[in-house]
């Protein structure tokens, strides 16, 4: 079977924040990119299905600026075999992205798209979710284990009190969580070779698809600044302060 | 238009992330928008629904009973939210995973851009809520005719359980999807509470040098009531597992009190734990950047401080 896996370019996870001095957004220039985290666990995934025998091929798709395909070309050196390159030089939406990815499954026919299931920079939790009700598709997020079983998958998700095991018929969407598995480390020679795998590029008009934002941001702001508290020279004083000042104990 | 709220329930009693969001719906009627109602959807959900309608608060209950709605399916739910839409300005649920799995389906199915986790109202269409795990806070306007919103809850202080009187309303259950089945859930940890909804949590860090070592901290979280967690250092050493993860990329918590052992405090470690109540850091090295963020801090060896603190937990717990 043929496996979408949508990736995301954003600020990496060891950078701290800087918001712009016009409250317009945060500063991104000059700032390490990555791959969303998220993403690096579903691109394993769909390589360890490969590397079983369950599927064929993996398709990579990444939206937004040219620099996304580095992004690309980073999940090939993992072990993907072709990439999609939706350009655009908006801030897309999430709504915007799942239609965009609509237009390619449709096009590409994948029986199983592997998300994150957030990305760190907007944290909105939505991409894949949106997808499957676009598509009428069952959805399987938050995903901590995948076992595909001819026409169905049994999905077991981290869910706020443990775990929930489901099943869901094929052709299914799949969020994917940090327990899911430990992504790999592309090779020399892996990366070598991603650079001949094909990247196509699109655009979303090419997809058919209206991008328009829907949310308007006002301002971004620093949040408020915590106070670094008191110093305190023993255990028992330590615990002293907790029962008797901040009453939490 | 009346508001309709997604209650979060176990089919016998409401659950608290419901009264926090509540509470955002309320806010939402202060600034104009209509009348709080709650759904509940389940199946052999009545006494849910009974506890729904004393909620503060609430003008009525809608309660969608039925085997399609047993386990809250994200594609049955999302069915039957959509279904009810037209009635309403605004659709709400809780940011935990059962808002989180089925809300982007209604607002997709709506053609609207949803407005995540929340953290507080500016007016009927403007919101504020974090991102890049709460190191910026974006206030984002929606130009969408219904607004689709989660609500993060340790943001909104919980509405009154008691005191609403409202009406339950029987509504249809809608339909099985037929894709998706429930097999089977396991709640995790036994006694030990869930990071997400701890009142206390206990985390050690790279610091406490291997797996075996987090055995001195389960007595202390045990004393304590608390949950236990780690960093990402912790976690990519091996010493725990990734569910116990706090911190961008893991969990992000907000409890009464954050217990941070051996926790140097990377970025990504105070992006999930900053909003904590009161924080405490203990760490060897005074110049850790977690103390810039603690309540309360000591610089000792850890491996003399958690004896020495579970001792002291237990002359007084």
């Amino acid at each position: 079977m043929k496996v979408l896996v949508p990736v995301k370019r954003v600020i990496d996870y060891n950078v701290k924040i800087r918001v712009k001095g016009d409250n317009t957004g945060v500063e991104t220039a000059n700032v390490k990119m990555s791959m969303n985290p998220f993403d690096e666990i579903s691109v394993e995934e769909a390589i360890r299905m490969k590397e079983a025998g369950t599927v064929e091929e993996i398709i990579v798709v990444s939206m937004g600026v040219q620099q996304c395909q580095e992004t690309i070309r980073t999940a090939l050196a993992m072990g993907a075999d072709r990439g999609i390159h939706v350009k655009s030089d908006e801030d897309l939406e999430p709504l915007a992205v799942a239609k965009l990815l609509k237009a390619i499954v449709d096009k590409e026919a994948p029986e199983l798209v592997i998300l994150g299931k957030q990305a760190i920079d907007d944290d909105s939790n939505q991409t894949g979710q949106m997808l499957g009700a676009l598509l009428g598709w069952s959805q399987g997020t938050f995903a901590s284990k995948i076992e595909l079983d001819g026409t169905t998958a049994k999905i077991t998700r981290e869910v706020d009190s443990g775990l929930e095991t489901i099943e869901v018929d094929l052709p299914t969407i799949v969020t994917v969580d940090l327990r899911l598995n430990e992504p790999r480390y592309a090779s020399l020679p892996n990366i070598m070779k991603a650079k001949k795998k094909p990247i196509d590029e699109v655009s979303p008009a090419d997809l058919g698809v209206d991008t328009a934002p829907r949310l308007q941001t006002l301002k971004v702001e620093e949040p408020p600044v915590r106070q670094a508290g008191v110093m305190v020279d023993s255990v028992a004083a330590l615990v002293d302060k907790l029962k008797n000042e901040a009453r939490v104990i | 238009m009346a508001i309709l709220v997604i209650a979060e329930h176990d089919n016998t009693a409401i659950q608290a992330s419901t009264l926090n969001t509540v509470t955002a719906a309320s806010e939402l009627s202060g600034h104009g928008a209509g009348d709080v109602v709650l759904l509940v959807a389940g199946s052999g959900c009545a006494p849910a629904a009974d506890a729904a309608a004393k909620i503060a608060g609430v003008s009525n209950v809608l309660l969608a009973d039925g085997p399609p709605q047993d386990n809250a399916l994200a594609e049955n739910l999302a069915d039957l939210v959509v279904g009810l839409a037209g009635d309403y300005s605004h659709i709400l649920a809780p940011a935990s995973t059962y808002g989180k799995n089925f809300l982007p389906r209604v607002a997709a199915l709506l053609d609207v851009q949803q407005i995540s986790e929340i953290s507080a109202v500016v007016d009927s269409e403007t919101f504020v809520r974090p991102i890049y795990a709460g190191n910026a806070m974006a206030t984002v306007k929606s130009a969408d005719a219904t607004k689709v919103i989660t609500v993060r809850t340790t943001t909104f202080d919980p509405a009154s359980a008691e005191g609403g009187s409202g009406a339950v309303e029987p509504v249809d259950a809608g339909s099985d999807s037929g894709q998706a089945r429930f097999i089977e859930r396991t709640e995790s940890g036994g006694e030990r509470p869930e990071l997400t909804t701890a009142r206390v949590i206990i985390s050690g860090g790279r610091g406490m040098g291997s797996g075996e070592n987090f055995d001195l901290i389960e007595p202390i979280a045990d004393k304590l009531g608390a949950a236990m967690g780690a960093s990402r250092a912790a976690v990519d050493a091996g010493y725990v597992p990734n569910d116990w993860q706090v911190g961008q990329t893991g969990k992000v918590v907000a409890p009464e009190l954050y217990v941070a052992i051996g926790i140097s405090g990377a970025i990504q470690h105070l992006a999930g734990m900053k909003d904590s109540k009161v924080i405490v850091a203990i760490n060897k090295d005074e110049e850790a950047p977690i103390f810039q963020v603690a309540d309360y801090g000591l610089v000792a060896d850890l491996f003399k401080a958690l004896p020495e603190l579970d001792a002291e937990l237990a002359k007084i717990l």
